[in-house]
């Protein structure tokens, strides 16, 4: 299992496909060059395509009114543009407080995930024990029903269904595997001068690891934390089965629309971007730290 | 954690300092190792032990021993989403593994607007499931919904989509591909990325075309990237969860009930615990004895 870990890459900075040395600058070597060149832009719009137009009709149809988006053929550019649906999203659906279970339970789940999988992530690979990365794979491989039916069980038993603690402690099952794997990646290419210089100064490995290494390590810490936080907002299947009627977060929300409300569809793709939109900002946002954790384990949540 | 500077300020002894700070290191993994093992190794151990129980949540408990595996033998329903479920895998790998390589290729040339294009391609992947889900829905609509208006504008028949027991695993497989094609793309990119370059002026000198530098130097030297991106995506494919439950919920019928599906049907909808409890570790032993049996794959070719 611990093959996976070959995976590590950073972002492509250059690449062996655009090898630009004009080696016979002669015609039919240009022509086939232009070729080339139009085959690259034809396949990239037509694999970006498919993500620009499905985020494009989920904005038509969050801004345009209920008759414009019962009407056959449909109207792709909403006129007039509305914020009814929005509005409707927060004030009949209480979308407010759902949004504040969200970043109760994504911020604290994150949070101690940090907390924990921070040091954990150094003293994994300060001692070089490859086999509890191999316990991390195994987690990233369980499908997550498998936790929450004995976990279920157990909130349960304790009369805790329904809070906020039940689904926190849950998702510390997505949040601390990847922050302890981007950590490890991280403070193993650390260089161990400065630290060891600080040992022989006489921090002991506490101090080494605060004032040292953890500093050093901020942008690791970063991915982890970005990563750990989107993959806890997203999880859905946890709060379904943990969450009551007042702790539920935004994903059971969005989805209790679609089971619940009569179905309209301007409302029902608002509240759908209301829920996805932090994690889109997030991603045009931080683009760079997000594709180096995400390439450095090929993680997904859930 | 406040506890661990008292526990590591201890003074060092004798003649391997070196030595006593290894021991002492795994310290910082203590928390860690105890949180995991609350909420990872315990529901393993527990659901190990439900699975030889016949276990309700309205009260019955009794010791089964290997009944609930015996019913998972004859079990037609469970059959049929291991069926399914493998059905469904191997479309939701094959397609993203194309069209992910073909992009890492893609977007490892240079072009005017390729971080942009990058971020727009890597959205899908990053957005909340269940609200990309309902959109989904939306467009699957018979009616109203905007993938049958297109149909009809290109001049082909409207299709069922997911309202169909014979087109239903195939249009999630396509919500699947759209989701987590950027994923194997990223895989491979960060492969192809520390690539050397001088095979391919090599091959530009003697007259290669794209398609032989792609099939005889870029597929062979990132093989092992590509081997990691279908395990990956395989693994999540068999996982699946929020988008078959949020767009058809199994349905019509049983005609998309993979095994997570009716896993989640076993525990929350019936609340058979112990027999769900066997369901997951069948489950979780065709997940790892296909990832292992891919990754024997990698070692095979490497002998090569």
């Amino acid at each position: 299992m611990s093959d996976l870990l070959g995976a590590k890459g950073g972002v492509a900075v250059k690449s062996p496909h655009m090898v630009r040395k004009p080696i016979r600058a002669v015609g039919p070597y240009r022509l086939r060059r232009a070729i080339g060149r139009i085959g690259l832009y034809l396949s990239v719009i037509f694999l970006i395509s498919p993500a620009i137009l499905f985020f494009f009709w989920m904005f038509s149809l969050s801004l345009k009114t209920e008759l414009a988006n019962t009407a056959y053929p449909p109207v792709f550019i909403p006129n007039p543009v509305t914020l009814v649906n929005f509005i409707k999203v927060f004030a009949e659906n209480d979308f407010l407080s759902y949004t504040i279970n969200s970043v109760i339970v994504s911020f604290s789940a994150t949070g101690l995930a940090l907390l924990l999988g921070v040091p954990a992530g150094y003293g994994v690979a300060k001692t070089k024990a490859n086999k509890a990365a191999v316990l991390i794979l195994i987690a990233r491989v369980t499908p997550g029903l498998s936790y929450l039916i004995p976990l279920f069980l157990i909130f349960q038993w304790l009369g805790m269904l329904g809070g906020y603690l039940p689904q926190i402690i849950t998702h510390l099952v997505l949040t601390v595997p990847i922050v302890v794997w981007v950590m490890i990646g991280t403070f193993e290419a650390l260089p161990v001068e400065l630290e060891e210089a600080a040992l022989v100064d006489g921090c002991n490995i506490w101090q080494a690891f605060r004032f040292v290494s953890v500093p050093l390590a901020k942008p690791g810490i970063v991915v982890g934390m970005i990563l750990s936080f989107i993959f806890s907002w997203n999880n859905f299947i946890f709060g379904v089965v943990l969450a009551g009627r007042t702790t539920r977060t935004l994903p059971v929300a969005v989805y209790n629309m679609l089971t619940f409300e009569q179905i309209s569809w301007g409302p029902l793709a608002a509240a759908a971007l209301v829920v996805t939109a932090p994690v889109l900002l997030l991603t045009l946002l931080m683009q760079k730290e997000i594709v180096a954790g995400l390439t450095a384990g090929g993680v997904k949540g859930g | 954690m406040q506890a661990s500077p008292a526990v590591v300020t201890g003074t060092l002894n004798g003649s391997h300092p070196q030595r006593n700070y290894a021991r002492r290191y795994w310290m910082f993994a203590v928390p860690a190792a105890v949180v995991v093992a609350g909420v990872i190794l315990f529901p393993w151990v527990f659901t190990l032990v439900m699975s030889v129980f016949e276990w309700k949540v309205s009260g019955n408990i009794y010791f089964v021993g290997v009944r609930n595996y015996l019913h998972l033998v004859q079990d037609s329903r469970f059959q049929w989403a291991v069926i399914r479920t493998l059905y469904f895998t191997a479309l939701a790998v094959i397609f993203p593994m194309i069209l992910g390589m073909w992009a890492a290729v893609c977007f490892s040339s240079n072009f005017k607007g390729r971080g942009l294009a990058r971020t727009l391609f890597i959205l899908p992947m990053m957005a909340t499931p269940v609200a990309i889900a309902l959109v989904w829905t939306m467009m699957f609509h018979p009616q109203l919904g905007v993938l049958n208006y297109l149909l009809t504008v290109v001049g082909l028949p409207p299709a069922s989509w997911v309202y169909q027991a014979d087109t239903v695993i195939p249009t999630l497989v396509m919500v699947e591909t759209w989701q987590w094609t950027p994923l194997v793309m990223l895989i491979v990119l960060g492969g192809i990325a520390g690539l050397p370059v001088d095979p391919y002026e090599a091959a530009i000198i003697d007259g290669a075309s794209g398609w032989q530098m792609f099939r005889f130097i870029t597929v062979p030297m990132v093989w092992p990237f590509i081997i990691v991106a279908a395990v990956m995506r395989m693994i999540d494919a068999l996982k699946t969860f929020d988008t078959i439950f949020v767009i058809t919920n199994g349905g019509p019928g049983t005609s998309s009930e993979t095994i997570n599906m009716l896993l989640y049907q076993t525990a929350f909808g019936y609340y058979d615990l112990g027999y769900a409890s066997a369901q997951v570790l069948v489950f979780f032993a065709i997940i790892m004895v296909i990832s292992v049996g891919l990754l024997r794959v990698r070692r095979m070719e490497r002998w090569q």
